[in-house]
């Protein structure tokens, strides 16, 4: 089984960040993980993407053609990648500054106005923790405990004040 | 598995060198390759190490030369056009056989290039490369653990042989984060050190100089050259075989492109189609001899690169041109998709599903 993930956005919204925390979910779950950032001459306020595999079996191809999910955070994320999602995928779309200007009726799509909650959570930055808690619940080899042991795994040493908000977002998220 | 981490195609580098004993590493930065002397900067003085940031790429290989007279491990890294730079200096180490661990976290080209992933350098890192009839042992890994296995073992190769070796890997290897084992090394095999130049106080003076003008003797030194790379071409081939026992049609491709195609074995299979896979890991010496057995076996072959067909020669050379042989691949920095690598040699053999 695997679970194939597209996640994009702004540089400086956090798209690396969750996909690091996907991918220590696997970790911790031990599974085959494969983590790969677009690493271009990105700069920031640039579209920065990553891609992360999670597996029971060895990954081979580390390339996504089609997803099983996917998180954009931003209008040019949401063109280049709406067609990057496999009928019958999910797509999570931080709805507070993406117009869904095309639609497909093929893929389940979820609109989250995440940077309005984060913003009511008080931390406007946590936009990204709003959306993977909205896809968590599809995808089939991580789930809400692996990814919170995953964030205190990341994050918890650096900044232990962040680890709240950081849950009460994916919380706030997964009821989408 | 409690030494099961998540890192950096390109940290790993830097942790196998650290663990394999490496004292000095001598660099310039460039992208994609840059996390390899970051990495080291912050890590290598704490095992009691130097990094130094050279001048530029041609000070930093002469300083490898310089290191690796003395016998201590030392490695350099780069991507293409700083391994471009470093070639001169890579000719003289081979011509001292000076055991230096080289990598090219290989960059489009030609030029400044492109990050993206490519095997544009494969004619550069195993036909020489600099001047002289020379050759690098080339390994190409293909993922996060053979990042880690192949820089431990290339210390021990090069000093085995007292020849630079070469890891040849690309930025999207070096910059994906996979899962590693940081599997304790094996004790390094005893080499012969009595031509290293530490002092000689208490002993006969030792020279190392590519300096030979009278030309008996530089016959002389290219035939022990010859006979030495002779000899690792007949033991140190190595290759992985992917469902090619019983295939009609094979992919050779190696590195990122290279598990891309495992991949793509699969997808086949499903369908019905025979194809297998072989994975060259020494790039030089090429694995001419897994292509014996399929001489007079298989039907065809696609090889997968990510440059305009430079490997496609070597296994031409490998099959005796016995069978069709065709070119698959991308440039610039873009990778194939399993789909279009499949559907390329359907219709290159006439494979269509509804034949099958």
């Amino acid at each position: 089984m695997m679970d194939k993930v597209l996640l994009a956005g702004f540089g400086g919204q956090g798209v690396m960040f969750i996909g690091k925390i996907f991918a220590v979910s696997g970790m911790i779950a031990d599974l085959n993980v494969c983590w790969i950032p677009s690493y271009g001459p990105e700069m920031r306020g640039g579209t920065a993407n990553c891609s992360v595999i999670l597996s029971d079996e060895e990954i081979h191809s580390p390339v996504i053609d089609q997803a099983d999910g996917g998180i954009v955070l931003n209008q040019p994320s949401y063109e280049k990648f709406l067609g990057r999602i496999k009928p019958g995928g999910v797509l999570v779309i931080n709805s507070s500054i993406v117009n869904l200007n095309k639609i497909r009726d093929d893929i389940k799509i979820i609109k989250v106005p995440a940077t309005e909650i984060a913003n009511e959570l008080g931390n406007s930055s946590i936009a990204n923790m709003v959306c993977l808690g909205a896809l968590l619940p599809h995808l089939n080899l991580t789930d809400y405990e692996k990814v919170k042991k995953a964030i205190y795994e990341v994050v918890g040493e650096k900044k232990p004040e962040l680890l709240e908000l950081n849950l009460n977002a994916i919380k706030k998220g997964m009821e989408h | 598995m409690s030494n099961r981490v998540l890192m950096k195609g390109n940290e790993i580098i830097g942790e196998a060198a650290i663990r394999a004993g490496c004292k000095l590493f001598f660099g310039y930065p460039i992208t994609p390759s840059t996390e390899i002397i970051e990495y080291l900067a912050k890590n290598l003085p704490k095992a009691g190490g130097t990094v130094l940031q050279a001048e530029d790429e041609i000070g930093a290989i002469n300083m490898c030369y310089g290191a690796a007279c003395t016998g201590t491990r030392v490695m350099t890294a780069s991507s293409s056009p700083g391994i471009s730079l470093k070639q001169e200096g890579i000719s003289y180490c081979a011509a001292a056989e000076l055991p230096v661990v080289l990598v090219n976290v290989n960059r489009t080209g030609p030029g400044l290039g492109g990050l993206g992933p490519t095997q544009s350098d494969y004619f550069q890192s195993t036909k020489g490369g600099g001047h002289g009839d020379y050759r690098l042992i080339v390994l190409a890994p293909s993922k996060a653990q053979e990042l880690y296995d192949f820089t431990l073992e290339a210390f021990d190769l090069a000093e085995k042989y007292r020849n630079p070796v070469l890891i040849l890997t690309d930025g999207f290897l070096g910059q994906m984060m996979e899962p590693v084992e940081l599997k304790e090394k094996p004790t390094s095999p005893e080499v012969d050190k009595s031509w290293v130049v530490d002092g000689a106080r208490g002993r006969e003076k030792r020279i190392i100089a590519s300096y030979s003008l009278t030309n008996e003797i530089g016959e002389a030194n290219n035939l022990r050259w010859e006979a030495k790379f002779n000899g690792i071409k007949e033991k140190e081939q190595r290759w992985e075989e992917f469902y090619a026992d019983d295939a009609e049609y094979l992919l050779v491709s190696y590195g990122t492109t290279g598990r891309i195609s495992k991949s793509v074995v699969l997808n086949a299979r499903k369908k019905g189609i025979k194809l297998g896979l072989i994975r060259p890991i020494t790039l030089w010496p090429f694995p001419e001899k897994a292509f014996i057995p399929y001489k007079n076996k298989i039907k065809g072959i696609v090889t997968v690169e990510l440059n305009t067909g430079q490997m496609i020669e070597d296994v031409k050379l490998a099959m005796d041109c016995c069978v069709p042989i065709y070119l698959y691949r991308r440039q610039g920095g873009m990778l194939p998709t399993e789909t279009e690598i499949l559907e390329f040699l359907e219709k290159q053999f006439k494979l269509s599903t509804e034949e099958v």
